[in-house]
C-alpha cells in the first residue's frame, strides 16, 4: 500500500514529463495496434478459411475454368461430402471506385458449404426462388444503403454489358472474422445469358468448392480430384482454402513484412522514450534511493519503486492507447473498408499491446535500477549537500 | 558514574583513504578510541578533517580500510552489505544535515518510512509514528509535506524519524549547520533530551562551539588524527 502510493506520487512529480511520456506511450500503442490491426486485416481471408473445404482450381491458372461437367465426378470421390462452385464475376458497381468482391454462385450447395453466412430464413427462400436476386454482406449493405428489393446494377468486366439484380437478403458473418463486403448471385441467371452470346463460355465455373467429411482427409482428397482429371482437357489443382487464401496474400507478403517490421520498430522507439524519462528520474532521485538505502532499505526495495514507476507510466500509456485503438480502427475500416473486409481489433492485438507495454516498461527501469542498487550510500548521501 | 558505563562503540585502529584516479588521500588514520553508553558526542574539527567519514563508518554506511568497529560487541566492520543494512534499521538513527525528508511523503510517512521495515501492523506503526510526532512537538503538522514545513521543522520531523525505531545510537551530521540560531538551540534541546531521558548514545558532528556546548564529550580530529577534550 505504502509502496503503491510512494510510486504513484514519484510519478507525478514532474507532471508535464511524465505526461509527455504516458503521451508517447498512447501514440505508440495506438500505432502499434492499428498496424497490428491491419496486418490481421491482411490475413483476415486466410483466418476465415475452414479446413473443412478445398477449392479447386484451373491447374494453370485462376483466369482459365473448369467444365460444370466436372461436378458429378468430384461428388462421387471418397471423403466428399458437398460441393459447390463459383465464378469470379467482377462487376463493377457504378464506378471502378466502389469494389465490390462480387461473384456468381449455386445458392443452394453455396450457402450449406458457407454456413458462416447466416441469412434470414424468409431472406434465404427469397433468394433461391428468384433468379436474378442477389446477397449482400451487411457491411456493402451499409455502404450504399442498400435495402431488400434495390435493383442492383453490375457493369460486367470479364462478362460484358450491364447486369441487373434485386437483393433479395443481406448476410451477417457468424463470426468477427467473416467477410461481409460479398455480393453473391445466380450461377444459372449468368449462364443462361452466356448461352445466348457466347456459348462457347456456358456450362463453365471458375472454382469448385468442395465440403469434405473429415478436415484430415485433405491431402487424400486433393490428390484424388487432381488424379481424377489428369490428362483431361481442363487439369485442375486442388489446395485447402487456406492454402487458397494465403496465395493471394503471399503476393503481397514484402508489404506485410514491411508493416511488421515497423510496428516493432515503434515499440524501440518507445523503449528509448521511457527508458530516457526513467534514467532522468532515478538521476534526480538518487539522493533519495541512498537516504532509504541508509535507513536500512535493500536494492530490491528500490527495485520495486523503480519498476513499479515504470510499470505505472506505461500502464496509464496503454491502456489509453488501447481505448483509442477501437475507435481509431472503426474510423480507419470505414475509410479502407473496401480493400479489408474486415478490420476489427483483435483479443490477440490487445495482448500483444499489453505484451509490448511491459516489455517496455521493463527494459526501461533496468539500467535506472541498476544504478540505484549500486550506488554507494555514503556517496549517494555526499551528493545531497 | 560516568566511568562504570561500558563502551556501546569500541574504535581500533581505524583507517580509510580514499583512492582519486593514482592519487590515495589518506582520511583517518589509525584512530582508536570508545564511546561509552548513553554518551553524548561531539566530533568537531576543520573542514576535510575526516569527520563525515568517521561517523559513516561508525554508522555502518561505509566501508573502512583497516581496524574495526565493534558496537554493541558485534564488529560491523565483519558484517556483508546486506547484513550490515539490516543492522543500521535496527540499531542507528540518522540526523542529516539538509534533512533528507521524502519530499512526496507527508511528515508522517516519512517517519513512518523506516518502520515499513519492520513486522509491526498498521496500528502500531501508526502508534509509533504519532508518539514520535509528539516527542518532537509536531503532531499538529503530521499531514504537511516537508515543502510546507520551516527548515527546524523538518530537522524535528528527521529526528522523529531517527527514533521512531528506538535505536541505540543516534548520528547527526551538522544537524544544525543549516538552522538558524533559534531552530538550532531547539533542535539541540531536543536531542539533549533524547540524551538524558531516553538514554541515546549520540554521536554529532559539528563546526559549531554553541552545539558542542550540549555535547558530554568534544572530541577534535585535525587531518584524520584524534584528540581529546573532555
Ligand atoms: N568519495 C570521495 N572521494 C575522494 N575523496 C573524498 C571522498 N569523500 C571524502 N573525500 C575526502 O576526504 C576528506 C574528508 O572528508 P569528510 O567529508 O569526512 O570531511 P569533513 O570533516 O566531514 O568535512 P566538512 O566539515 O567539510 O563536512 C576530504 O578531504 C574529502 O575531500
Ligand atoms: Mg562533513
Amino acid at each position: 500500500m505504502y509502496m503503491l502510493k510512494l510510486i504513484f506520487r514519484n510519478a507525478f512529480r514532474h507532471k508535464l514529463r511524465t505526461c509527455l511520456t504516458i503521451l508517447g506511450i498512447t501514440i505508440a500503442i495506438l500505432a502499434f495496434g492499428i498496424l497490428r490491426t491491419l496486418v490481421n486485416a491482411w490475413y483476415s481471408g486466410v483466418e476465415a478459411s475452414s479446413s473443412a473445404r478445398l477449392i479447386t482450381r484451373n491447374a494453370i491458372s485462376l483466369v482459365f475454368s473448369l467444365p460444370l461437367s466436372y461436378k458429378e465426378k468430384i461428388r462421387g470421390i471418397p471423403g466428399v461430402k458437398n460441393v459447390s462452385y463459383a465464378i469470379w464475376f467482377n462487376g463493377t458497381y457504378i464506378s471502378e471506385k466502389n469494389f465490390i468482391p462480387n461473384f456468381a454462385i449455386d445458392p443452394k450447395t453455396f450457402l450449406e458449404l458457407y454456413p458462416e453466412y447466416t441469412l434470414p430464413e424468409d431472406q434465404k427462400v427469397a433468394f433461391f426462388r428468384d433468379r436474378m436476386a442477389a446477397v449482400a454482406g451487411r457491411k456493402v449493405a451499409e455502404r450504399f444503403s442498400w435495402k431488400i428489393g434495390d435493383t442492383i446494377p453490375l457493369k460486367g468486366t470479364n462478362f460484358p454489358g450491364t447486369w441487373n439484380f434485386i437483393l433479395r437478403g443481406i448476410y451477417h458473418g457468424a463470426e468477427k472474422s467473416t467477410d461481409e463486403t460479398q455480393l453473391f448471385f445466380h450461377w444459372d441467371y449468368l449462364n443462361e445469358s452466356l448461352k445466348k452470346t457466347t456459348p462457347n463460355r456456358a456450362d463453365q465455373v471458375g472454382i469448385y468448392i468442395i465440403g469434405i467429411t473429415n478436415p484430415n482427409l485433405a491431402p487424400e482428397v486433393s490428390e484424388a480430384v487432381d488424379k481424377t482429371f489428369k490428362n483431361s482437357l481442363a487439369e485442375t489443382m486442388t489446395e485447402t482454402e487456406k492454402a487458397f487464401q494465403l496465395s493471394f496474400v503471399s503476393m503481397t507478403e514484402a508489404i506485410v513484412t514491411v508493416i511488421q517490421l515497423v510496428s516493432f520498430m515503434v515499440i524501440i522507439i518507445i523503449i528509448a522514450v521511457v527508458a530516457n524519462t526513467m534514467v532522468m528520474t532515478a538521476r534526480e532521485r538518487i539522493g533519495e534511493y541512498a537516504i532509504m538505502k541508509t535507513l536500512g532499505f535493500g536494492g530490491w526495495h528500490l527495485a520495486i519503486l523503480i519498476f513499479g514507476e515504470s510499470l505505472f507510466i506505461t500502464m496509464v500509456g496503454c491502456t489509453l492507447g488501447i481505448l483509442l485503438t477501437f475507435p481509431s480502427a472503426k474510423i480507419f475500416g470505414a475509410k479502407i473498408g473496401a480493400y479489408f473486409p474486415v478490420f476489427h481489433v483483435s483479443t490477440n492485438t490487445i495482448f500483444l499491446d499489453i505484451g509490448a507495454a511491459i516489455l517496455v516498461s521493463l527494459i526501461a527501469a533496468i539500467f535506472p535500477t541498476w544504478h540505484a542498487v549500486k550506488i554507494r550510500v555514503a556517496e549517494g548521501l555526499r551528493r545531497i549537500g | 558514574m560516568k566511568d562504570t558505563k561500558q563502551p556501546i562503540v569500541e574504535i581500533r585502529n581505524l583507517s580509510k583513504s580514499y583512492h582519486r584516479g593514482a592519487e590515495i588521500i589518506p582520511v583517518l588514520e589509525n584512530i582508536s578510541f570508545d564511546i561509552p553508553e548513553g554518551e553524548f558526542l561531539a566530533l568537531m574539527g576543520p573542514s576535510g578533517s575526516g569527520k563525515s567519514t568517521l561517523l559513516n563508518l561508525i554508522a555502518g554506511i561505509d566501508k573502512a580500510d583497516s581496524g574495526t568497529i565493534q558496537v554493541s560487541g558485534l564488529d560491523i566492520t565483519s558484517l556483508t552489505e546486506t547484513d550490515l543494512t539490516r543492522w543500521r534499521a535496527v540499531n542507528v538513527g540518522f540526523i542529516f544535515q539538509f534533512y533528507n525528508l521524502i519530499p512526496v511523503l507527508t511528515a508522517f510517512e516519512n517517519v513512518e518510512l523506516p518502520l515499513l521495515l519492520t513486522w509491526l501492523s498498521r496500528k502500531e506503526r501508526w502508534e509509533h509514528v504519532e508518539a514520535a510526532l509528539h516527542m518532537v512537538n509536531l503532531a499538529d503538522r503530521m499531514d504537511h509535506y516537508p515543502g510546507q514545513l520551516s527548515g527546524g521543522q523538518q530537522q524535528r520531523v528527521a529526528i522523529a524519524r531517527a527514533i521512531v525505531t528506538d535505536p541505540t545510537i543516534l548520528v547527526a551530521d551538522e544537524p544544525t549547520g543549516d538552522l538558524d540560531r533559534t531552530s538550532a538551540e531547539d533542535i539541540l534541546g531536543l536531542m539533549a533530551i533524547l540524551n538524558r531521558e531516553f538514554g541515546k548514545t549520540i554521536i554529532m558532528v559539528t563546526h559549531d562551539p554553541h552545539a558542542a556546548e550540549k555535547a558530554h564529550i568534544i572530541r577534535r580530529l585535525e587531518k584524520g588524527i584524534l584528540n581529546v577534550h573532555a
